[in-house]
């Protein structure tokens, strides 16, 4: 076995069966690569229209029908943000929307934006199309398994959805749907809204669990040879950290829901204390309300580093690309990555401060709240530094990466504001924390979610996205943006309350009407700008120019497939051979200003390139 | 699957060897079948699940104001007109945990290609895994008999129902599609489709005998849970 050599062409995906018979040893032992440990993959092709857009097991049709459902729920969730904001910038301008809407809306918002829409894009959407490509793989390693997985997320909409419709309308008890008010009667949905809420976020966790699986087997086993860990895109590294987190936070998820399901549907009192209403002794008693936030937010703070790391992957790798240089200080970033997965299990109480439980709990976990900055500060730094000397293309994708770092920037450092108990009691339930995680995981993610919509459609379509009104898009939703959770921050330090229906003639707000009616206005057309984006993509389906093979000169290996867009398979005949890792740009002594992964050192052998 | 050794090749000592050798070429876990790799880490993940139902119960059982009832009592069984504490309970463990054994030597039989031996232990296996499943509907009946209910129960803290149906529910729940996976590869394995390498029906793929070792991880996960529950529940 020891005696494999590479084909000087770089490609060759035989089993290990069959090569074991040795080639003629023509290229030099530079090239060599380890040979194929995992046999060709099984893979069923489409036999029919269903079989090959519906019930579809090509990973990439997979990731683009996640996405496109997580997009339509996520336009579900910018319009109740628009009718939230509708409410409070010109209260009761729009009659219909009584408290118990509003409220209604916030939690559908939340919940969706969270978990539907940023959950299920990165790593359904992207996951899926991007893995199996970046790594060198067939396909996913489980095809049926991760169509199931598709389907039952779209059940899992469909439920959700369906809450709007049933009797009582949605929940309306917060997105976090903290017990004993989320069941009892006088939060809005408290009857079917709540129930469809809860089978449809148990329903997500076993859709996602499939999924999950595929995603962290296929990343750990069937990458292709030469590709170690440690050359893998910080993309992969990204999604599949967040996958494990996921594998591991959504338990708690499936258990709460499950357990407030019982709470709702039997009668037991697993977060249910004794209550009086009206005088009354409810049957409830002897639950314990924390109970269920604990288990909540041992789901909901992994969750947001679920929907970061994908961007922080991400973002990488496009900054890379679009300077034109290497990433600075790769496996820094990838240990701060798997550091701050890690992390992420032991900071849940943070957001439990105002909660009642033992103040020695704040200690803690104020502490681990300030340490995890650290590896999320460095890799901050490694963007900074990959830019700085960069040949850097201020072109969209660009622009949406550096919109993310300062975005980020601004959430995270309003992130250490909230995370010291002292500094977080006054703060709490304020718009400042509403400005801190809209800044954090809503709009940083989301940019990285555009630059990379603008980066990967020339292969996922094979048209290039017109720059110009990318750059309208960019422009608009960033100011935009800003315009509206800038403000906020103010509007929090002067003590206005969030989740409130309508601040009347409080006085708070004797220097807030104006700003709400500001953030409102910008916020009605941020939402719009996104049709930008709408247009862009028709007009360039119809009259695009042709993107051809690796538009954007980038080294990884889904830019070289057989095909683009890329056909069921991927890579044609053979898989490709991976001898570098996918930074390296701008090279001494190289041709052009890229190597591309599948580059054998005998065909670069002139240049400088560190051994990776 | 080729073997992971090379000839010559000596791994470095310490923590930087173990990171070099985890993150090197192609796969992470050596000759390991990606089933199997699948099946270890969903195990993984479902202990999270029963990890957040018992803990759930250890603090539900610590903040209840009411009384926990005494388990030897509650869950005694009358043999021969004499209450036997436990009695049940000692057959359902001493059951399941049998049923784990004669699974082990289906995957052994398997992959001996013993088809007939391997077959009929899965058959013994399944049939395990219902007797179990039949034994806790007894036991559930009789302490619905008794007038235990998820929200209340007539020995003290409502908890006590609630967290019990709960979690042996969710078990029983686990083991009852064991048992119908077991019947349905006895099936397969009897009728030879590991051997001539059918490709199954829903997924298109090409079976064989290492997916009766990936089941099995299954059962034995089942089965461990099983002893968590029971000390939780019965002996504490």
């Amino acid at each position: 076995m020891s005696e494999e050599y590479e084909n000087k062409s770089g490609y060759q995906a035989q089993s290990s069966e069959t090569i074991s018979g040795s080639s003629s040893g023509i290229t030099p032992d530079m090239d060599y690569v380890r040979p194929a440990e995992n046999a060709e993959q099984d893979l069923y092709h489409p036999h029919s229209f269903i079989e090959k857009w519906v019930f579809c097991q090509d990973a990439k049709v997979i990731g683009v029908q996640y996405f496109l459902t997580a997009v339509f729920t996520g336009v579900v969730g910018l319009i109740l943000s628009w009718l939230m904001r509708l409410q409070l910038g010109f209260p009761g301008l729009a009659g219909f929307i009584t408290a118990e809407h509003y409220y209604q809306f916030v939690t559908m918002h939340g919940m969706i934006m969270v978990v539907y829409f940023l959950t299920a894009l990165f790593l359904g959407g992207f996951g899926n199309y991007l893995i199996p490509l970046m790594v060198g793989a067939r396909d996913m390693v489980f095809p049926y398994v991760n169509m199931l997985s598709f389907w039952m997320f779209f059940v899992a909409v469909a439920v959700l959805m369906a809450s709007f419709f049933v009797p009582g309308g949605p929940t309306g008890a917060g997105w976090t749907l903290y017990p004993p008010q989320t069941i009892l009667e006088g939060t809005p949905g408290h009857g079917y809204g709540i129930l469809l809420m809860l089978i449809s976020l148990a329903l997500f966790v076993i859709g996602f669990t499939m999924g999950g699986l595929n995603y962290m087997i296929t990343i750990l086993q069937a990458r292709t040879r030469g590709m170690t860990l440690m050359r893998m895109p910080l993309t992969v590294w990204g999604i599949f950290t967040a996958t494990v987190l996921a594998m591991l936070a959504f338990p708690a998820l499936l258990v709460s829901s499950i357990m407030m399901t019982l709470d709702k549907l039997l009668g037991t009192s697993f977060f249910m204390p004794t209550i009086l209403k009206a005088g009354e002794v409810l049957e409830y008693g002897g639950g314990s309300p924390i109970l269920f936030q604990h288990l909540f937010w041992f789901f909901g703070h992994p969750e947001v580093y679920i929907v970061a790391l994908p961007a922080f992957g991400i973002v990488s790798d496009l900054i890379s690309v679009h300077a034109r240089k290497n990433i600075f200080g790769y496996r820094m970033m990838v240990w701060a990555i798997v550091g701050i997965g890690a992390l992420s299990f032991f900071v849940w109480a943070h957001h439990m401060y105002v909660s009642g439980m033992n103040p020695w709990f704040g200690f803690f976990f104020a502490s681990t709240t300030l340490i995890i900055a650290v590896p999320t500060a460095m890799k901050v730094y490694n963007w900074i530094l990959t830019l700085w000397r960069g040949n850097i293309r201020i072109n969209t994708v660009m622009l949406w990466c550096l919109g993310f770092i300062v975005t980020f920037v601004n959430g995270g450092i309003t992130g250490i504001f909230l995370g010291n108990v002292s500094v977080d009691v006054p703060l709490s339930d304020t718009y400042f924390v509403v400005a801190h995680f809209h800044m954090v995981m809503g709009i940083a993610p989301l940019m990285v979610i555009m630059g990379a919509i603008y980066h990967w459609f020339p292969l996922v379509a094979g048209k290039m996205l017109n720059e110009n009104l990318g750059k309208w898009h960019f422009w608009t939703t960033f100011l935009g943006a800003y315009s509206i959770y800038f403000p906020m921050h103010y509007l929090g330090f002067i003590g206005v309350p969030r989740r409130y229906y309508e601040m009347y003639d409080s006085p708070y707000m004797t220097s807030g009407v104006g700003l709400n009616e500001f953030i409102s206005t910008a916020a009605f057309i941020v939402g719009a700008a996104q049709l930008i984006l709408v247009f862009n993509i028709i007009k360039t389906m119809k009259t695009g120019k042709k993107a051809g093979q690796n538009p954007w000169k980038a080294n990884s290996l889904e830019w070289f497939t057989s095909t683009v867009p890329p056909e069921h398979g991927n890579f044609g005949d053979r898989l490709p051979v991976v001898h570098r890792w996918p930074y390296d740009f701008n090279v001494p002594g190289a041709e052009e200003d890229y190597l591309p992964q599948t580059a054998a050192p005998s065909e670069v052998a002139h240049t400088e390139v560190e051994k990776t | 699957m080729s073997d992971p050794k090379i000839e010559g090749f000596e791994l470095e000592k310490g923590f930087r060897g173990m990171a070099k050798d985890t993150g090197s070429d192609q796969t992470m876990f050596k000759g390991v079948h990606w089933g199997k790799a699948m099946m270890w880490i969903f195990l993984l993940s479902d202990t999270f699940v029963f990890s957040c139902f018992l803990i759930a119960y250890m603090k539900g059982r610590a903040s209840t104001p009411a009384e926990w009832p005494n388990p030897s009592e509650v869950f005694a069984l009358d043999a021969f007109g004499v209450p036997v504490p436990l009695l049940l309970i000692a057959l359902m463990t001493f059951v399941l945990i049998t049923s784990s054994g004669t699974m082990a030597l289906a995957v052994k039989y398997g992959y001996e290609r013993n088809r007939k031996m391997c077959g009929y232990l899965i058959l013994a296996t399944a049939l395990g895994g219902l007797t179990f499943v039949g034994m806790q509907a007894y036991e559930w009946s009789k302490l619905i008999h008794e007038g235990v209910r998820p929200w209340e129960n007539p020995f003290g803290a409502a908890q006590f129902g609630s967290f019990f149906f709960m979690i042996t529910g969710f078990h029983g729940t686990h083991v009852s599609i064991g048992v119908i996976f077991l019947f349905i590869y006895c099936y397969k394995v009897f009728a030879g489709h590991y051997e001539e390498g059918k490709r199954g029906w829903f997924t298109k793929m090409k079976g064989d005998y290492v997916e009766v070792e990936i089941l099995g991880l299954y059962w034995h996960f089942v089965d461990l849970v099983w002893v968590f529950i029971f000390a939780f529940f019965y002996l504490w």
